[in-house]
């Protein structure tokens, strides 16, 4: 029976139909549901790794000791994963290991749209990449078997369409798993210098033969209509390609994304007059080409920026354009927000208020930086919110440290926030972090980590005490403050700025959208009350609007946290 | 037969994942090949969110581009108005009357429009709205607008109503299964 799944879910299917055991992954848009959905399956051992070079490291660790592993993770998770990365590459598998790597062109849900490929090509790994449902289950299981059959980490490449698109997928069963011997083996397993020349004269060779592979791979598919024009092309990108030229174009699509095959392509480009390479973000198959000295056309039409889409190669390859019919008016945009309750609302509306600088991280309190509450003045990556803060009260001082804080979500500080800390007490800087302690990872949809005291499963699990991890770091001062009570923290935060010595404020309140959270009843405006003076509206709650000069709460928001009538002076705000 | 495309549009946190997750359900229960694209992560907090549902005996792309949409199906009006664009020429607009100011609008940098389903039906669209809300309210749980609309859609389209109803059974936790069909048939008597 044919199931319509996304192309996450059917990427699990396929870890439990290979007989995986063994999986460890770290959250991340658009990758999160693959590691969700295998933990559905009772034969499949999942868990959330504080990160994503940890995932890879446990994956690694089961693949040595004979099981079937797998690691998932989005684009940047790769940057942090890479060590481990470049050196499994030379030690290759005992079972296979897959690692699923999700690329986000057009920034849906990340801060950059580096692409994936890069890495593949560094590392000299396998990488697959499929188009649909079907594909990422069918990818999976044959992952498995190049991994085992080369001996080498395979990555299956994602992206947001793939990812979260549902198409139909036919199951099959899982096959039993075989856990392979485990031999000692220093020459393959342990990388110092003696071994790792040795391994890197395998890689060379390994890759020779990923090359021959790939010219025959049955992942590779020609779709021979005929004609003048041939795209070469892979992913997401085939499907948009494929919708647009439909029969009137001829493909090769590539499944092996690295290393590309030679004789293929260069056949494939000998047929056709005019040769269009279809590629989302790099130009790496089009450098492939033109290295080989073939003529085809790609980047100068289609961009290194953001998605590219059927009406996008209609527009390019055959100057067609859909006709439509706008809106007769403007349309004021809406950006994400902060959910109404949403404890980090309070906090951020402390350092507005009180004009503070922040060092910001990676997380939904990233919407901080949004109007009204703007409170926010640089977002780099997982974990740099501490570390940068430091540099920069290096850079400029006690002026710096008396009006800066750090911001990071409690998940993120498990992540890679907690080495930053260390480096504020070990090298000194008189810092101010808060931890937004929400219980839980949100922006990714609510994943267990090792402050919620559960594990992927739901079971209980230990949780780290930020508290006591903090003063075990060797910062002195810690407080907990709950950001619903506005005044506590921005007192809290005041003191802490004017001490000289570094702090942490714990700012916790579990996230508003949990189902353990009780929400209390919608608050309501006494409207004789209202002056309409709009302090309310600073709050950028989306439950609170003005009509008719007086500010309205909508009761099917509003969760009754409360911090509107703390700000109200005029005491209009009650339950 | 050519491929069909049915736009999900509406502001994150309205439930149009599981709207999607019906059609989808029921477009392949009929023997079409079927795509729904969704969408995750940071969009989906409060801002506007839209899904794809497409069909047809092969569907290549997962997504919905200006002009190419047959159906939208739009859970808030200035949503309706956003993504008007993408519906193509003679195709049809399903709306609830639902209004939820964006941020620019709470904050008084940018007004919410004016009239808004009647400005699209004047530019010749065929539009059928719904008040989706108090439907769901009615059903016991504002939450269930989603499904409302999805009775709406269901009246306009000669589905048989054992794929619907089995659709919602498989998408929708035990829990809140009487409340969803209640608001299924508000939304399917709503349109006749």
């Amino acid at each position: 029976m044919k199931k319509l799944m996304l192309g996450n879910a059917a990427f699990a299917r396929g870890l439990y139909e290979a007989g995986v055991t063994v999986v460890s992954s770290y959250p991340g848009t658009p990758s999160t549901e693959i590691t969700e959905f295998a933990a559905e399956y009772d034969e499949i051992y999942a868990e959330w790794a504080p990160n994503e070079k940890v995932a890879m490291e446990v994956a690694l660790g089961a693949s040595i000791a004979g099981s079937r592993s797998f690691c998932g993770m989005k684009h940047v998770g790769l940057n942090v994963a890479a060590d481990p990365l470049y050196t499994a590459s030379y030690t290759g598998v005992n079972g296979g290991m897959v690692i699923a790597v999700a690329d986000d062109p057009g920034m849906h849900s990340s801060q950059n749209e580096q692409d994936s490929r890069h890495h593949a090509i560094a590392s000299k790994v396998l990488m697959i990449e499929p188009s649909d449902s079907a594909e990422c289950k069918e990818f999976t299981k044959t992952a498995f078997e190049l991994s085992e059959k080369f001996d080498t980490p395979v990555i299956i490449r994602m992206s947001t369409r793939v990812a979260h698109s549902q198409s139909a997928v036919e199951l099959c069963e899982r096959a039993e798993p075989v856990q392979k011997e485990y031999v000692k083996n220093p020459q393959k397993y342990v990388m110092m210098p003696a071994f790792a020349r040795g391994r890197h004269v395998f890689v060379g060779e390994r890759t020779q033969k990923l090359i021959e592979y790939a010219e025959t791979s049955p992942l590779n598919k020609v779709i021979d209509n005929g004609g003048e024009i041939g795209i070469i092309t892979s992913g997401v990108s085939y499907q948009y390609a494929r919708e647009a030229m439909g029969n009137g174009a001829s493909y090769l699509k590539l499944g092996v994304v690295n290393p590309l095959p030679v004789k293929l392509i260069k056949d494939f480009c000998a047929k056709y007059k005019k040769v269009y390479v279809i590629e989302e973000l790099d130009d790496i198959i089009e450098s492939h080409c033109k290295k080989l000295g073939l003529y085809v056309v790609g980047k100068e039409l289609f961009g290194y920026m953001g998605e590219i889409s059927q009406a996008i190669v209609a527009e390019k390859l055959l100057g067609k354009k859909n006709d439509f019919t706008a809106f007769d008016g403007d349309v004021p945009v809406r950006p994400p927000v902060m959910c109404a309750g949403c404890p980090h609302r309070g906090l951020f509306y402390c350092l507005s208020k009180n004009k503070i600088r922040v060092s910001g991280d990676i997380g939904c309190y990233t919407l901080g930086a949004s109007a009204p509450l703007s409170a926010m003045d640089t977002t780099i990556c997982m974990g740099a919110s501490i570390s940068a803060l430091h540099g920069f009260n290096k850079a400029r001082g006690e002026e710096a440290e008396k009006s800066t804080v750090a911001v990071i979500g409690d998940s993120t500080f498990m992540h890679s926030g907690m080495t930053g800390l260390v480096n504020i007490a070990y090298n000194a800087t008189n810092s101010t972090v808060i931890i937004l302690d929400n219980s839980i990872t949100g922006m990714t949809g609510h994943q267990q980590n090792p402050t919620t005291g559960k594990n992927l499963k739901g079971d209980p699990a230990a949780a780290v005490n930020l508290e006591e991890l903090c003063k075990a770091i060797g910062i002195k001062r810690v407080r907990v403050v709950d950001p619903y009570n506005l005044a506590e923290t921005e007192a809290a935060i005041k003191e802490e700025l004017a001490v000289s010595e570094p702090s942490v404020i714990i700012s916790r309140r579990p996230c508003a959208l949990l189902k353990y959270v009780k929400h209390k009843p919608a608050l309501k405006v006494v409207t004789d009350s209202c002056k309409g003076c709009k302090m309310c509206l600073k709050l950028g709650c989306p439950a609170i609007s003005v009509r008719d000069g007086k500010a309205v709460i909508d009761h099917t928001q509003c969760v009754g946290c409360g911090i509107c009538s703390e700000v109200c002076r005029f005491g209009a705000i009650s339950e | 037969m050519e491929t069909r495309s049915i736009m999900i549009v509406g502001v994150g946190g309205q439930g149009s994942l599981l709207a999607s997750r019906l059609l989808g359900n029921v477009l392949l229960a009929q023997g079409y090949d079927v795509k729904v694209s969704e969408v995750h992560g940071m969009s989906q907090r409060g801002g506007s969110v839209v899904t794809y549902v497409k069909y047809g005996d092969e569907v290549f792309s997962p997504v919905i581009e200006k002009g190419e949409a047959d159906v939208i199906i739009s859970f808030e009006q200035l949503e309706s108005a956003r993504w008007l664009p993408y519906l193509k020429k003679g195709g049809k607009l399903i709306t609830s009357t639902q209004k939820l100011d964006p941020m620019p609008v709470i904050t008084g940098n940018a007004e919410y429009p004016e009239n808004i389903i009647e400005k699209i039906k004047a530019a010749g669209i065929q539009v059928t709205a719904a008040d989706a809300l108090s439907l769901a309210e009615e059903a016991g749980n504002s939450k269930a607008s989603n499904v409302v609309l999805m009775g709406v859609v269901a009246a306009s389209t000669d589905f048989d109503d054992k794929l619907w109803q089995d659709a919602i059974e498989q998408c929708v936790p035990p829990k809140f299964l009487e409340l969803n069909k209640k608001a299924f048939e508000l939304g399917r008597k709503a349109a006749v």
